[in-house]
């Protein structure tokens, strides 16, 4: 397939665009195969042009056109929740340009999409890619306990095909073991370790659902390994994030939940988390809703009540709070998985993590838990994200699980303003990339995929570009200080807010928002400022003239 | 004190909020102006001490195994528990509280007994504080369009106006009186603010005694001088404040609306804020949702929608917008009224100064503003907020709208307003306390008659004088925020107004952020000020002594040192925090009765209020928790903090897991 072939019309002249907040440009537009332009007229004393939208077509959501007389309007609702209208004379050229962009912003193959073309001067390619390898991770574990082994059992993806290649399991528990286990747990996904609890060496491991049936088929191996990850310990909670009735009927279509009698010490507990469908529902919802300028103040608190995202909010910290209390307060290990083990288990794992340790915390140990329990672990962003909120598209597998996580960081951040070492800008950066990017980072559903597509080698990561020292500075919270304790955070409906600064990115002006915000990072730089300055003038001491 | 039936009584059981799930033990104390609580741990002797003002409720609820309960709701949104092991001595304190919170003379108020010894002239000073004459005066008045007229003196002409009114200078005494003559309670129109660019102004009054027919040529010709009064416009705007069926109504019992027919060049307009009775309970019905124990989101969102609350909020700001934007932007005068035009009147009058005038958003002009619009203009403090026994139905939560009101714009314009969220619930908390004699009475009148203030102390000097602890970092002066008229995001907006859990959830410490911005930023602030005058003063001297390289370095490791220490004192403070209940399944997590509380977790959760005690009657009438004695231990000296509260309380998830 040729790009040529997809853009039916390439440039239009005297093309209107408009968007909520910013006065309407006329200028020209074009169509390349990744990128939407418009470059204002320049003016009448020959002064240049301007480039005033630079949009990437993955990021087009829903097209939808208007006509009039002579001209036609296509609004563009994108991913990252903008809307933008473009006003284009002429009915054909209005036609061409809405069918090219549906077009190119629908093509299915991971290999044509934007991070296989990009290649800034700046930065080169395979350069954030081992940065955080959550094999370091496995072997700080190893190092700490003997317990635990690293095993290549997954080498070639062959045991599990949505697990990376290094996996951490109990040391007790060989290969063969592994791979018997593999066979009872929904899609391989068998009991490896997320996390390890270093204040009191608990752990906390993830896995599919185990396909007992309805015969209630047994392991025993699989019961072995969770026992050995017991480590001694009386007791053991597995957290299913399904109700115990969805649980028990997931035995029908040969799944299920770990019986008691089977695994001794373990317990189980229900809390059911929503997921698939009814989760992408209710961020079109809330969309909609912020959206609709119609709403009176009763009917928006109805609908934003209706949406049910607040509630899925609260579901997901309250859930991570109670596997972290079972490991702070009852030190006790735990097990977290649903059915396959790729989505609301991953947003349970990764949210304790954030509560329980301090270096998830930092700008870098995100990162890491990010690559680890997100990306390497096997979220299926490609699926997940393939639309945004507004695609008028059949649903297939769309869920906003990762939106889901990052709004709940966001409340922790909202209520420990010091102990996120990352800002708000970080978490908005993330949602935007997730749906559409110039960077790899979350393309492909699994490691195998993306070692199928060498994403590594032929695309950016978005890491090494965070990583940069101008862009890092942009997502650093000023206010941050190290805090080695636990946060537990309220879970009352008066502490959850909406994420205003997503989902009324583009409704509400922050001006005056981003004003205080700046206004922060000076009182706190400017009380840092001394011994900056006197460093900076140091080091130019050093620099040889 | 005769109406103390048992002064004290042993082994009361006492929650402090509705979260809590930890009883103290400890005594219970009744005064003529607190109700006291001392518990019984030996080391603490933990005090709480709670106002008779501040009780609007009492309720006796059905006695248990353990014994009588008594549930006391507060004016500052704080809901206390008593569990009284007798009957008898449970009926005694009910009885007594039922008379002591409803008070039927003023001197039985606490202002009349408070003292805190400041000597005669400290006390004159601080009435002193807040002058309105200085405050039209910074207006531009009088100039040659307006002056300050004596036909009120000895409130001759209305008796809840102030004696000194501001009015045209074409406004004769005979026009005034007439006016007065034709309108509700004899509330004629009076300057509220001033615009010294375009001469626009605000004026308020109550409304026309117009019926279906009636005219009152003084009255048209009291609207006309107003008009003149601001060359540069050739009409203004008449704003009833009430929705247009109620001013309908009116009309059948003689009152009503100004008719644009009788009256030359005014644009009338309806705005639709809702009358006390509804205000009321819509208050009423919010509180319900914050009382509820662990709500879902759809049980706190239904509830905050259907009380209203908040889009009463909004109504009261779009007529503030409505007016400020004629006044900034039109440049038209606007004459304001609702029924009696104390109420409705005084929150869109005050909106409209505070969108307008920047000064009303510093300390100082924020006080003046509220002696200008509320207490100057006969807002009646004593109905409202029932510091007298009185007709329940008098009652409405009409200032703490407008509080809010500010708390919104304060969270839309977080640079624009140099004081902090504190001070609005300080403010509000005195309005309910009757500690100070600001609020006292129901119009300036009796306020004279009654001699405030020879007897009793300014709320003003007292805020003034902890100014420190109001101040919001975040203002700069010369910053664009602060400067000229807030405009406040019209369409959408709804999404902008916010439950405020700062106020009325305000005893739920749990709820709250886990640490304070606010105070970090004004440490920050403090620090850098001081170490910039040391610079300074080093920097003199190394210019003296010219041994540039050694003081130098000096100077940087000092700054260093002070920003470390700094950050360790302001985040180990506010960190200490402790899980909470997250389940939602009572099945498996059966919640306890509260005596079975060994919970520890109110003494963990720092918040600015346990931080910043430092006000003085605050910190005698709300609860203190054990904030104090746990910083102590918490000093940075302590070197690393163990996990927030594990030792002191191992058992007691240990339990709700058991049972899971």
């Amino acid at each position: 397939m040729e790009f040529s072939e997809l853009i039916k019309t390439a440039k239009v002249e005297n093309v209107l665009l408009s968007g909520p907040g910013v006065p309407a440009v006329k200028g020209t537009l074009c169509i390349t195969s990744h990128h939407l332009l418009l470059s204002s007229q320049p003016g009448g004393d020959g002064e240049q042009g301007t480039v005033e939208l630079w949009l990437l077509i993955r990021n087009v959501d829903a097209v939808e056109k208007r006509f009039a007389s002579s001209s036609g309007t296509i609004t563009l609702k994108c991913k990252d929740l903008r809307v933008l209208q473009l006003e284009i004379p002429g009915m054909e050229e209005c036609l061409n340009i809405a069918s090219s962009i549906e077009a190119l912003s629908s093509v299915e193959s991971v290999m044509m999409m934007y991070p296989f073309f990009y290649r800034p001067h700046s930065m080169k390619l395979e350069q954030g890619w081992h940065l955080y390898l959550p094999h370091h991770y496995y072997q700080q574990v190893v190092a700490e306990t003997s317990a635990w082994r690293l095993s290549s059992v997954n080498r070639d993806f062959a045991t599990c095909p949505t697990y990376p290649s290094a996996i951490i399991v109990p040391a007790v528990v060989d290969d063969e073991a592994l791979r018997k286990i593999a066979h009872f747990r929904q899609g391989g996904r068998f009991p490896v370790l997320s996390y390890y609890h270093k204040k009191n060496q608990t752990v906390m491991l993830r896995s599919g659902q185990p396909l007992m049936g309805p015969n209630k088929k047994r392991c025993q191996e699989d019961e072995l390994l969770l026992k050995a990850a017991l480590c001694g310990r009386a007791r053991g909670f597995v957290i299913d994030t399904r109700s115990a009735q969805a649980a028990k009927q997931a035995r029908m279509t040969g799944g299920g939940s770990e019986p008691k009698a089977a695994y001794l010490g373990w317990k189980r507990l229900h809390r059911p988390l929503e997921r698939g469908r009814p989760l992408q529902e209710s961020f079109m919802k809330l969309v909609e809703a912020c959206n609709d300028p119609s709403l009176g103040m009763d009917r928006w608190l109805s609908k934003l009540e209706s949406s049910k995202w607040l509630s899925h909010v609260k579901a997901a910290l309250s859930t991570a709070c109670l596997a972290a209390q079972c490991m702070e307060r009852e030190e006790a290990c735990i097990l977290v998985h649903g059915a396959e083990g790729t989505d609301t288990t991953l947003l349970v794992t990764a949210l304790a993590q954030v509560i329980l340790d301090p270096d998830c915390r930092t700008l870098v140990g995100f990162q890491h838990l990010l690559e680890r329990e997100w990306i390497q672990a096997g979220h299926p962003f490609h699926l997940r994200c393939a639309h945004s909120a507004y695609s008028h598209a059949r649903l297939k597998q769309e869920a906003p699980v990762f939106l889901l996580f990052l709004d709940c960081v966001g409340q922790l951040g909202r209520q420990f303003p010091f102990s996120l070492e990352f800002s708000e800008r970080l978490l908005l950066a993330l949602f935007e990339n997730s749906y559409a990017s110039a960077y790899g980072t979350f393309l492909c559903n699994s490691e195998k995929e993306r070692s199928l597509c060498k994403v590594k080698e032929t695309t950016h990561s978005l890491w090494s570009w965070l990583n940069q020292p101008n862009q890092q500075k942009e997502y650093l919270n000023p206010l941050y200080s190290y805090n080695a304790l636990v946060i537990w955070p309220s879970v009352e409906p008066q502490s959850l807010q909406l994420w205003q600064g997503l989902f009324l990115q583009w409704i509400r002006s922050s001006q005056y928002l981003d004003e205080a915000w700046a206004e922060i990072q000076r009182l706190v730089e400017g009380s840092e400022t001394p011994t900056r300055t006197n460093g900076a003038a140091h080091s130019q001491l050093l620099l040889p003239h | 004190m005769e109406h103390i039936r048992t002064p004290k009584v042993e082994n009361v059981r006492f929650i402090d909020r509705i979260s809590s799930r930890k009883a103290a033990l400890g005594t219970l104390y009744l005064t003529a102006t607190h109700v006291i609580f001392v518990e019984n741990v030996s080391e603490t002797r933990k005090e709480t001490w709670i106002l008779h003002s501040q009780i609007s409720s009492i309720e006796k609820q059905a006695t248990t195994a353990t014994g009588c309960p008594l549930l006391i709701r507060c004016k500052n949104f704080q809901i206390i528990q008593l569990i009284i092991p007798q009957e008898r001595d449970c009926h005694d304190v009910y009885i007594s509280l039922i008379r002591l919170t409803r008070p039927v003379k003023y001197e039985e108020l606490y202002c009349f007994s408070f003292n805190p010894k400041l000597d005669k002239e400290e006390r004159e000073q601080g009435w002193k504080l807040v002058d309105l004459n200085e405050e039209y005066n910074r207006m531009g008045i009088p100039n040659n369009y307006w002056q300050i007229s004596d036909v009120n003196r000895e409130y001759g002409v209305c008796d809840s106006y102030p004696t000194e009114v501001y009015v045209p200078r074409s406004a004769t005494a005979h026009i005034i009186v007439g006016s007065s003559k034709f309108r509700s309670r004899r509330r004629f129109p009076a300057l509220s603010y001033y615009c010294k660019d375009n001469h626009a102004s605000i004026c308020r009054s109550s409304q026309p005694l117009s019926g279906f027919s009636a005219r009152c040529l003084e009255d048209e010709q009291m609207l006309q001088a107003i008009r003149k009064a601001n060359p540069g416009s050739d009409f203004i705007y008449v704003v009833d404040t009430r929705p247009k069926l109620n001013a309908m109504a009116n009309r059948a019992a003689g009152k009503g609306y100004e008719n644009e027919d009788n009256y030359s060049n005014i644009k009338f307009q309806f705005i639709g804020i809702e009358n006390i009775h509804v205000m009321r309970n819509s208050l009423q019905k919010m509180l319900e949702v914050c009382e509820l124990r662990s709500p879902s989101i759809s049980d706190f969102l239904w509830g905050l929608e259907n009380s209203g609350w908040l889009k009463h909020i909004k109504a009261i700001m779009d007529a503030g917008i409505f007016i400020a934007k004629a006044v900034a932007e039109e440049g038209v005068s606007v004459l304001v009224h609702c029924s009696d035009g104390w109420d409705r009147t005084a929150q869109v009058c005050s909106v409209a100064s505070l969108l307008l005038d920047p000064y009303y958003r510093t300390l100082k002009g924020f006080m003046v503003l509220i002696e200008k619009d509320w207490v100057s203009f006969g807002h009646k403090f004593n109905h409202r907020y029932g510091n007298l026994d009185g007709d329940p139905k008098e009652i409405s939560p009409v200032i703490d709208q407008f509080i809010e009101c500010v708390w919104q714009l304060m969270e839309q314009f977080p640079c624009a307003f140099e004081f902090n969220e504190r001070f609005l619930i300080h403010i509000q908390h005195h309005i309910y306390s009757c500690q100070f004699g600001n609020f006292l009475c129901n119009s300036q009148k009796e306020r004279r008659e009654l001699k405030i203030q020879e007897r009793t102390y300014s709320l003003w000097a007292h805020l003034w004088k902890n100014r420190v602890d109001y101040m919001n970092p975040l203002y700069r002066a010369d910053h664009g925020q602060t400067q000229g008229t807030l405009h406040p995001q019209t369409a959408p907006c709804n999404f902008l107004y916010k439950f405020w859990s700062g106020m009325y959830n305000r005893f739920e410490k749990g709820m709250h952020p886990r640490q304070s911005v606010i105070d970090y930023l004004m440490a920050v602030k403090e620090e850098t000020q001081q170490l910039e005058e040391e610079l300074e003063v080093l920097e003199e001297r190394l210019s003296n002594l010219k041994k540039v390289q050694v003081n130098n370095n000096k100077v940087k490791n000092m700054q260093q040192d002070r920003n470390k220490a700094l950050r360790l004192s302001a985040s180990n403070n506010s960190i200490a925090n402790t899980p909470q209940e997250y389940s939602n399944n009572l099945k498996s997590f059966p919640s306890r009765s509260p005596s079975q509380g060994d919970e520890e977790d109110s003494a963990l959760i720092l918040t600015q209020d346990n931080l910043k005690s430092s006000d003085p009657d605050l910190s005698a009438t709300s609860d203190q928790e054990s904030g104090v004695e746990d910083l102590n231990c918490r000093s940075p000296s302590g070197g690393c903090l163990p996990s927030e509260d594990s030792g002191k309380d191992p058992d007691s998830d240990e339990a709700v897991f058991l049972t899971a």
